[in-house]
Order: structure tokens, then sequence, then C-alpha cells
């Protein structure tokens, strides 16, 4: 098969807080925590950004690093857990944004932290089969964890899109393959604003189990093993279990090192993957092999081979927009003003 | 219900199409009919145009009593912007400390909500601007 | 044209009138009129109101001739129109009532402002006002009428150096005139370092170099010249009036540190009246915010332009200086009830052409002019007045 990135872009808002000042509100030494989760500091969203004006932003930029008409977009997915309305589509907004609509088809999507890559599957399948000259694929979130729970030290925001196509690629995605099971980790029921999940059963039985058995399917697959590889990039929760599975694997760090960004902007659920997917063609050489396993819980995984083409220097000399996420602009927030522009505040009604 | 009302301008406050009068060149956003300047010649002759969005603060203000819509960014950023294209708009600066912005910084469109009708109302989107990287 | 004179005053006191309803305040200024021109009711012709915002402040279309019903006129189908300029809607009342009259269609009109503003809270206060700028190109984006001045403001300041003590200066003296004015909303002289420190709500505008929202309403009652001293030994004359309109939205205009509609309002004014800025002793300006009175001096010709801020400063506006500027205390001390604001300019500046501005009293005031704006200029009235003789 041959279809691929024609052009990609991450966006992560600058808005920063830190393990330890999340604990000294609920009385846990947040630093050792975000030590534990491998976290230094997650992103949060300002008051006025959401996930689709996330996915506007990392829209815009995989276009703007591209030579593509929007008019030959035929698709695009939305991958996210935390769109902004129940029910009408964030798709419909970004495809407005970029100038795409109206002659194209477009649907959001929803299986936590794998929203994004089951949209690359979606547009890769729809460009193989010619039903549209290319696919916008994005996965974006603005997730929240309960105030007090684990999750509120790693649950944080951005997302990435990608542009995928059959011409004027600067990655290849060689296959693709997913496994997937009924596996109750993690929840979110409707009407709820913030999501459950089952402690420590959201670590062997759910994304280990997955994301070993979809790894397996893609090396056999593929005829590889982690050796031939320059990158790998692991669904990251927090910056522990992917280094954990890696290892486990084979994969070393250096291998790990651009597709990791937890440790500096928290879980963006389903833009984790994505984002550690745009970083990592940042820096890729020519000819680079990259590993991609996402997973969702609920539960699945989903795998991706990807070879980086000679086209992507020329790439990069263009109009390309870089994911910085360790520019010097970063604002910190206390959890006062994190709890405010989350909505955790109850507010006098009007 | 304002739904009608904020649906039908989205093209300009997504993608901030404007209008060039084909008469005398002048560009305008947002868009108009008719030139101020050419007015009966330039009827029929209004092109569309989409801005880059890309211009230069020529003055500013924190707004420290804000309008509600706004109240969770207080104190906030306005400025009226010169854009390359000519036009001048006013926009809300984000992102930013009170002490970045000068009249002069050069700024960039990006995509932001810009308000909602209550908890369960649609939401609206539209330009805001962040200084240049 | 006929000659057109100012033959009866009245106002309330402005401010925050917690127990009086718009109703209320409408036919206590209007009685107060009629009162002072001794006329009765059946002398009317014709009414005009000038009101901004009934509909968003008291949920109230259609208050023309609830104005006239309840000052008495129900039975006598008095006809009765309401108009609306924004901040302006006094002062563009005042202009339609007196082209009315000039043009003999009418004889004697009241000429009506009112509006209540406390029936709100500040934050819905701030939106109306708000949507007096352009709402879908300003206001959407959160532009506050204040945050407007305000980058008129800064520009003013980075193009001519105008300070914010100039600015606060502005502040001061209209306190000290609101101190000697007993309908003034503030009856209190400050001091320059109270409003330097006072806290910012757009910066460099600061709580004193903004009008505060107010209730209140004021009268005047026309006539033509002619008729004038049949009711009043005191007529004043309506020398001219000049209107000019500017793009809505203050981003659209060429400049941020001048109106256009108030230079063009002013020279169509000056050259009907056949004078110009020296002529003048005295004037009403638009000062909702302290950069606007700045801006006004200069574009009405009382000072070159860049010189207002350091001209207030030096005390060259002050009560019997070059030029005595907001005797009432003006929008700031006197108070600012939108619709009512520029009749109430006029209510002033008959009392001083009288010679019964009290401790405010202008020495030997023959031309006073009153300037109001609608938005952040894109309506401009001026009229000019005279003593009568």
């Amino acid at each position: 098969m041959t279809v691929g990135i024609v052009g990609y872009g991450g966006y992560v808002p600058k808005y920063r807080i830190t393990p330890d000042n999340i604990g000294k509100v609920w009385g846990v030494d947040g630093a050792a925590r975000g030590k534990g989760l491998g976290i230094q500091m997650k992103s949060i969203p300002s008051p006025d950004e959401d996930v689709i004006t996330i996915a506007v932003s990392a829209a815009r930029k995989a276009m703007k690093g591209c030579d593509v008409c929007p008019d030959d977009i035929g698709a695009i997915y939305v991958g996210s857990e935390s769109h902004p309305y129940a029910v009408k589509p964030t798709a419909t907004i970004v495809s407005e944004a970029i100038g795409a609509a109206p002659d194209l088809t477009a649907a959001d999507y929803e299986f936590a932290c794998k929203a994004g890559t089951a949209a690359i599957q979606t547009c890769m399948g729809l460009v193989l089969s010619d039903m549209v000259k290319y696919g916008m694929a994005i996965g974006a979130d603005t997730s929240q964890g309960a105030p007090g729970d684990p999750l509120e030290y790693s649950a944080s925001a951005g997302g990435a899109a990608f542009l995928i196509g059959k011409e004027n690629m600067i990655a290849e995605i060689n296959h693709t393959v997913s496994y997937t099971t009924d596996t109750p980790d993690f929840w979110r029921r409707e009407g709820q604003m913030y999501p459950k999940h089952a402690g420590r059963f959201t670590g062997e039985p759910a994304y280990f189990k997955h994301i070993n058995a979809c790894s397996h399917k893609l090396f056999q697959a593929m005829g590889t093993k982690p050796d031939d590889y320059q990158h790998a990039i692991f669904h990251q929760p927090n910056g522990k279990f992917p280094l954990r599975i890696g290892k486990s694997m084979g994969f070393g760090p250096d291998q790990m090192k651009y597709g990791l960004l937890t440790p500096i902007i928290g879980n963006t659920y389903s833009g984790a993957v994505p984002l550690g997917l745009t970083n990592v063609l940042d820096h890729a050489a020519p000819g680079d092999r990259i590993f991609v396993m996402a997973y969702g819980s609920g539960a699945g995984s989903d795998g991706f081979d990807i070879t980086v083409k000679d086209s992507i220097e020329d790439y990069r000399k263009g109009d390309w927009c870089s994911l910085d996420c360790s520019n010097q602009d970063l604002i910190y927030l206390d959890y006062a003003n994190y709890a405010k522009f989350r909505g955790k505040i109850k507010m006098g009604g009007v | 219900m304002e739904v009608a009302r904020f649906w039908r301008e989205n093209q300009s406050r997504y993608n901030m199409q404007g209008k060039k009068c084909g008469a005398c060149g002048i560009v305008y956003f947002p868009p108009r009919d008719l030139c101020p300047k050419c007015r009966r010649e330039s009827i029929g002759k209004m092109e569309k145009l989409k801005l880059s969005g890309k211009g230069k603060i020529i003055s500013y203000t924190v707004v420290h009593d804000g309008l509600p819509a706004f109240s969770m960014q207080v104190p906030y950023t306005m400025a009226i912007i010169e854009l390359e294209e000519g036009p001048k708009i006013t926009g809300q600066i984000v992102d930013v400390k009170p002490d970045e912005v000068k009249i002069g910084t050069e700024v960039e469109a990006v995509f932001r909500k810009l308000g909602q009708e209550g908890e369960c109302g649609v939401i609206h989107y539209g330009y805001k601007f962040v200084p240049k990287e | 044209m006929r000659e057109v004179a100012i033959i009866g005053v009245g106002e309330t006191k402005f401010g925050e009138l917690w127990e009086r309803s718009f109703r209320d305040l409408g036919i206590e200024a209007g009685f107060k009129a009629m009162e002072d021109a001794g006329i009765a009711g059946d002398d009317i012709d014709a009414m005009f109101v000038g009101n901004m915002s009934a509909d968003r402040l008291i949920d109230q279309e259609h208050i023309a001739p609830l104005i006239a019903d309840y000052s008495g006129f129900g039975e006598r189908n008095l006809p009765s129109v309401r108009v609306e300029a924004a901040n302006a809607s006094g002062g563009i009342a005042l202009s339609q009532a007196y082209m009315s009259v000039a043009s003999s269609v009418h004889d004697i009109v009241v000429v009506g402002g009112a509006e209540k503003m406390m029936d709100v809270g500040e934050e819905s206060a701030a939106e109306i006002l708000a949507s007096t700028a352009d709402q879908e190109w300003e206001a959407v984006f959160g532009a506050t009428l204040g945050s407007l001045y305000a980058m008129m403001a800064r520009r003013h300041m980075n193009d001519f150096g105008t300070t914010k003590e100039q600015l606060a200066s502005v502040a001061v003296k209209n306190h000290l005139n609101g101190s000697m004015n007993p309908d003034a909303q503030f009856q209190r002289a400050i001091k320059l370092e109270m409003a330097l420190n006072a806290p910012m709500v757009a910066d460099p505008l600061g709580v004193f170099d903004c009008a505060p929202l107010s209730d209140g309403a004021a009268a005047v009652i026309l006539c033509p010249w002619e008729d004038a001293k049949k009711y009043t030994d005191s007529p004043v004359k309506i020398l001219s009036c000049g209107q000019a309109g500017d793009y809505m939205a203050l981003h659209d205009r060429p400049s941020l540190t001048r109106m256009d509609a108030t230079i063009e309002a002013s020279k169509k004014a000056y050259k009907y009246a056949g004078i110009g800025p020296n002529d003048i002793q005295l004037a009403e300006v638009h000062d909702a915010f302290s950069i606007s009175e700045i801006m006004a001096i200069e574009d009405l010709g009382f000072f070159e332009k860049g010189k207002g801020g350091k001209a207030t400063e030096d005390g060259e506006t002050a009560l019997n200086s070059k030029i005595s500027v907001n005797t009432s205390g003006g929008l700031k001390a006197k108070g600012n009830p939108m619709g009512a604001t520029g009749v109430g300019q006029a209510v002033e500046m008959t009392l001083q052409l009288r010679g019964e501005a009290g401790d405010r009293q202008v020495k030997d005031a023959e031309k006073g002019l009153i300037h109001n704006i609608g938005g952040t200029g894109s309506t401009c009235i001026v009229h000019i007045l005279g003593r009568g003789n």
C-alpha cells in the first residue's frame, strides 16, 4: 500500500502547572507524585481554548506546511474524549476554519486516548480506496481529572493533525494493525464532567496487555524487531508506562526520546501519540523508521509502521511549523488559577 | 437566540475573509459591499479576499472591568491592529503578560472561543491575536 | 428659518436614584421645565425624548408616548418621538426639536432626555454601553466602551506626550465644578492623587477617568425667538447646531487621537453662528472619559491638537479661566444618564447664560457651546447657545 503523511501540525497550549502545585492543595507530596508519574508539568488550556480551537490550530499548521488545496480534502475526522459539544461535530468547525467545507465528509470520533489514531486509519482507508484524495485526521483533548484524583496530575491539553494522502508524502505509512477488546479500565458516563478509572486495573490487563498484543501483531506482520526502528512512540498516560513497556520489548531510551512528551506536557489523551509523532517528524532523518503504538481505554491499540521519506527535508525548509514544547514563553499557573481556567470553581449563575 | 446572527459571520470571524474594492484596491475588513471611498464606482466590484491575519498593534489597553463573556480572562488585553493588507481591526491579544504588548508589536491571528450563549447554548469562535513568533 | 429660544429648563438630580422609576424621572424634569417657562400643557405642540436604551435597561420599548402620557398629555393626543443616538440621544433630540421649531412645523416643543441605568447590574450595563460601539466587530471581541477610549488615550499619550496626571486633572477639575452643582451625582472635590491611585478600568484609564452609571432626566422648552419674551425675561437663543457622523467602529477611522465628527460638527456650528472658538467663554463637552474631554477641547478648536492635556493641567479650562469647561461637573461628576446627558448640558448652559448658575457661575457668559458624543465618536452634535438680549 502507498499512503502516508502529507502534512502535520501539533498544538499545545502555553499554560502549565506543576505536580507540586497540585499536591499542595490536596495534602499530597505533589513533587514526589510527579516524580513517580514521570511528569514535570502539564499543559492547561486557556479559558478560550477547547478541543475545537486546538484542533483548528493543529490543522492550520498541517495545512501551512504542505502545498495542498483545502478543496482537495475529502474527509475530516476529529478524535477526542472532550469534544465541546455532545451533539454538534468538532469536525464541521475545523472544516470551515481550514477552508475545506463544504465538499467533504466529516465526523467526530471517540475512543478514549486512541480516537486520533483511529481517525488516521479511517483516512488511510478512504485514501487507499480512492474515495478521497486527502483526509485530515486529528487527535485532540482537553481532558480533566476530578479534583484530588491522581489523574489531575497528568490530564492535560493538546492535539495534532495529519493530512493523509498518496501524493507529496513526507512519510509513508507501511502498515497499520489494531487490537480491540471490551476492557472497562477507564470511562466517562454521558453528562459527567470527570472520568472514572479502575485504579491499578488500568495497568496490566489494560494498557500493557493491549499494547503488547498489538505490538507483536505489528512486528509479525512486518517481520521487524525493535532494532529496525529509529523511533518508537507509545501511548503515554504518564512518563513511566511507555518507558517500561518499550524497554520490555527491547526499545532503548534513544528511540523514545522524541516521541515521549508527557513528562513536559502531561497526558493529552487523544493528542498524546499524535503529538509524539509530530515531534518525531520534526527531528527524524530521511529513511528513519517509526514504530507507533497508541492505546485507548475501553480498550484497544492501534499500531503503525512508518518510514520517513527524503521529501521531509524540503518540507522542513518550507512553511513548516515545528512543535516547540520547550519554548520560553510558558505561563505557569497556581492551582487557584488552574481551577478557574478549567471551570472547576462553581460560579454564580446568571 | 443569537445562533443565526453569529453563524452568518463565520467566514469572516473564522478565516478573516474581507473584501477588496475592484475600483481602488483598498481592502476592507469586516467585509463591506460598498467602498466608502469609491461608493457607486465600487458596486459589483467588491471581491472576496482572505486576509493573512498578520499585523501590528497601533494601540492597546489592559481591560480590568471587562465584559461578562471575558470575565475568566480579566485583566485581558485589547488592541487595534493594522493588518498587512491595510485594514485595522479590534481584537484581543492572548497568551501574553500585559507588559509584553507595545505599540508596534507584531501579531498574528489565532482561532479561539469568543463566548457562548450560556452553559447550554452554542459556542462562538473567531480570531484573537498572539505576538508573532 | 426662524430663530429659536430656550424658555424653560429643568432636571432631576443625577445619580443612583433607587426609589425613582424611569417615568418618575421623565415627568419631574418635564414639569420643572414647564414651570420654569411658565407654560401650560395646552401650549405644547410636540415632545422629543432622548433615550438610549430603555428597551435593554428597563425592558420598555416605545417610551415617547409613555413619558407624554404620564406627563399628562394622554388626553391631548400629543405627538411624541423617541430619539436614539447612544450617549448623544439627548443632544440629537434637542437638534431635532430645534429644527422642528426653526422650520415652523411646531411652535412650542418639549425636549426631554431620560435614562434609568441602575435597574440593571453593572455587567449588563457594560454590555449595553459596549453595544454603542460596533457590536459585531468590537464588542463581540471583548471591547468595552472604556477599552476603546483607553486605546485613544494610549495613542494620545504616545503621540503627544499626554500624561496620566493630565488625564486625572480633568477629573479633579470636573469634581470641583460638580461640588458646586446641587444636581450633580458627585458633589465632592477630589485630589489628584486620589484619581491617580484609583483602580484601573482599562489601562491607562482608571475609575476617575470614567463617568459613572447614572439615573436622571432633563428637559428644555423651545419656542420661536419672536415669542420668547411672552414667557420669560431671560430667554437663551440657540445660535446654531451642527451634527456630524463617522465610521461606526473606532478602528475604521483614520486617527485614534481626534474625532472627525467633533471637528466637522463644530465647523458647521461655528459657521452657522458666524463665530469661532475664540468667541466661546464656556463649554459643556462630552467627558464620558477623561481623554474624551482632552480630545474634545482640541477638536472644538479651543486648544491646539495635542495640547489639551497640558491646558487642562495648567488650569486653562477651569472655572473662569481661558475657557470654562464642564462647569456642571461634566459627565464625570454631574453624572451620565445617557439619553439625558445632552439635554442636561443644555440645562446647564441655559442657567449659565441666564446668570443663574450659583457658585459655579461663569462671569459675563455670553456664548457657550455644548458637545455631545454617541458611541466612540460615530455621532457628534454641537449646539452654540447665546445670552438673549
